[in-house]
């Protein structure tokens, strides 16, 4: 029913992305494509030490990968870690279709 | 930061049913009735009740759901919290259901959103951010794959 998909896979991806910084910057790595540390600071109003958090969190979610050159760290979204959440999301959309459908079948059999 | 123009969208299921709000109000709130179609469960419609459904236990989900009534507007708006899993490792959501009186019957809308434990204070400021990116997720992902 809900639960094909590891809730703890799922989870680690929308806890990433459960802050609005980091969704931000997530979104603006899938628009732009890669980006310096520099530029998403710029971007995105914050401290650098606090993006550099954010690139943390979005990494052990596997939702950015990262490469150095020089000085500067270049990052890139991976769109692909996203898609337990969009299994949990279509698992949760038949769900509910299925309890509407009961719903349904059960108000005809109410009185009033 | 902010892009105004892009749609707000969220997992939402709607439908209109031919009967009137007053029904499916019972249905949504009397615990006997909202097992016949939800799951089994200990609700009752009072703001800060903590209760459960629960269903079968199976592979990956202990078949329990935590729950927290968050607001009841008779005949009009429920809703309520809905964790799955423990709590470090868990999934917590945000269920709302919306009652509109239609022509014929009731509208009836169901949202699901996510947020963050830590954050049911601004919990209005998350949803709409949820909605926004769940909308946002078909163009990150191409199109086709949702």
């Amino acid at each position: 029913m809900v639960c094909r998909v590891k809730p703890a896979n799922a989870s680690h991806v929308f806890r990433a992305l459960a802050d609005p910084t980091r969704r931000a910057i997530f979104e603006e790595l899938t628009r732009q494509g890669e980006q310096t540390v520099h530029a998403l600071t710029r971007y995105a109003g914050v401290s650098q030490p606090a993006v550099s958090k954010h690139l943390t969190v979005l990494k052990r979610a596997k939702l950015v990968r990262h490469r150095r050159e020089g000085r500067e760290t270049h990052y890139r979204a991976q769109a692909d870690a996203l898609a337990p959440m969009v299994d949990w999301l279509n698992l949760y959309g038949a769900f509910w279709r299925d309890r509407f459908d009961r719903l349904e079948e059960l108000l005809e059999r109410m009185d009033s | 930061m902010s892009n105004p123009a892009e749609t707000p969208r969220s997992l939402v299921i709607e439908r209109v049913f031919p009967h009137p709000p007053e029904k499916l109000w019972r249905a949504l709130t009397e615990g006997p009735l909202l097992a016949q179609w939800m799951m089994n469960n200990d609700f009752q419609p009072v703001v800060g009740r903590k209760f459960q459904f629960r269903a079968d236990p199976m592979p990956n989900w202990n078949g329990v759901v935590d729950c927290e009534v968050l607001i009841v507007d008779p005949l009009q708006r429920l809703s309520y919290n809905w964790g799955v899993g423990d709590a470090d490792s868990g999934l917590q959501w945000v269920v709302l259901w919306t009652l509109t009186p239609a022509d014929g019957g009731t509208h009836v809308r169901m949202e699901q959103s996510g947020f963050r434990p830590d954050q049911q204070a601004a919990y209005q400021g998350a949803n709409y951010g949820w909605q926004k990116f769940i909308g946002n997720l078909e163009q990150v992902l191409g199109g086709g794959a949702i």
